[in-house]
């Protein structure tokens, strides 16, 4: 099997793609944004306790 | 005297204190990442190269093999929050608080996943993106549930209040659970019958039936980490001004 047919998936390169493409964004967004948020609210609070040490 | 033995609810309790949680989160979470990868390259192997088309819908079935495990995600992880609501409300455990609510953004997303994937899938095989049948009525009703845990949440400013309501309405939808799964039996539908949980032979052939498997046991393990990192981020949230938090912030800094 040539890469240009597994990339065609029998005519539903479309269909077939999207939906791996969109489930693995999904799947990524939901394990990237509370790794932002927490390093974001970690660097908050170090912050307010460097001030409340002053 | 309890009928729990001592060593195992001491093993409990220690495992629901956050700091501990929080630690033990940290160091599963890398190990977890490698199954989940290895998992994965395994699942999409299989189920893109390896096995064969399908007789009648050719290559465009193999939107199966994120399509299932997501559905059957989505009602595993509602089961687990209602579970987790139970605990929160009888016993008033933080922890399962945290869980639950760590929960709902990633059943969310995995009720999105099945529902766009099937309607992927229902384009070229049935020629309609929605059809207002009852297996994709009812999962619809499970994304508007996970969205209404999340702003109730959200909307509630104390948390161990906002946890307490939110608690109720998890155990209160979950009859939503059965009614989806028996949705293709109850009612006359466009939706195919179950193919895997017969309980005589499953009517797919192994080479397809593995991938599969694969696949539904690496969305298991995305679970955990994507509920740990939520729990995590909760847990700093709630108990920012702990002593706990303190330790862990001069340590970092």
């Amino acid at each position: 099997m040539t890469w240009q047919v597994f990339f065609d998936m029998g005519g539903y390169a479309f269909y077939v793609w999207t939906a791996y493409g969109v489930t693995f964004l999904v799947l990524l967004i939901n394990i990237v944004l509370p790794i932002l948020q927490r390093k974001q609210l970690l660097r908050q609070l170090i912050l307010r306790q460097k001030r409340g040490q002053r | 005297m309890s009928v729990i033995p001592a060593p195992v609810g001491r093993f409990f309790h220690k495992m629901a204190s956050p700091p501990h949680f929080y630690a033990l989160a940290e160091r599963f979470i890398p190990w977890l990442t490698a199954i989940l990868l290895l998992l994965l390259a395994a699942g999409l192997y299989g189920g893109l190269y390896l096995a064969p088309s399908d007789y009648q819908q050719g290559e465009s079935y193999r939107i199966i093999y994120i399509h299932v495990p997501a559905a059957w995600m989505s009602l595993f992880i509602y089961v687990l929050m209602a579970v987790m609501a139970a605990i929160a409300l009888v016993w008033r455990m933080k922890l399962a608080e945290v869980m639950l609510i760590a929960s709902a953004p990633i059943g969310a997303g995995f009720t999105f996943i099945a529902l766009l994937t099937g309607s992927l899938w229902g384009k070229p095989m049935w020629g309609a993106w929605w059809v207002w049948d009852a297996r994709l009525t009812f999962e619809l009703i499970l994304l508007f549930q996970y969205l209404g845990v999340m702003s109730l949440y959200g909307a509630i400013e104390d948390k161990r209040s906002a946890a307490k309501a939110v608690s109720i309405l998890a155990l209160v939808g979950v009859v939503n659970v059965p009614i989806i799964h028996y949705s293709v039996e109850w009612w006359s539908t466009l939706h195919q019958g179950p193919t895997v949980t017969k309980m005589d032979k499953p009517s797919i052939h192994i080479s397809m039936l593995v991938p599969l498997l694969l696949m539904a046991v690496a969305f298991k393990f995305y679970y955990l980490i994507a509920v740990l990192q939520n729990a995590k981020l909760e847990l700093l949230k709630r108990e920012a001004t702990s002593q706990w938090v303190k330790t862990l912030l001069e340590k970092s800094a």
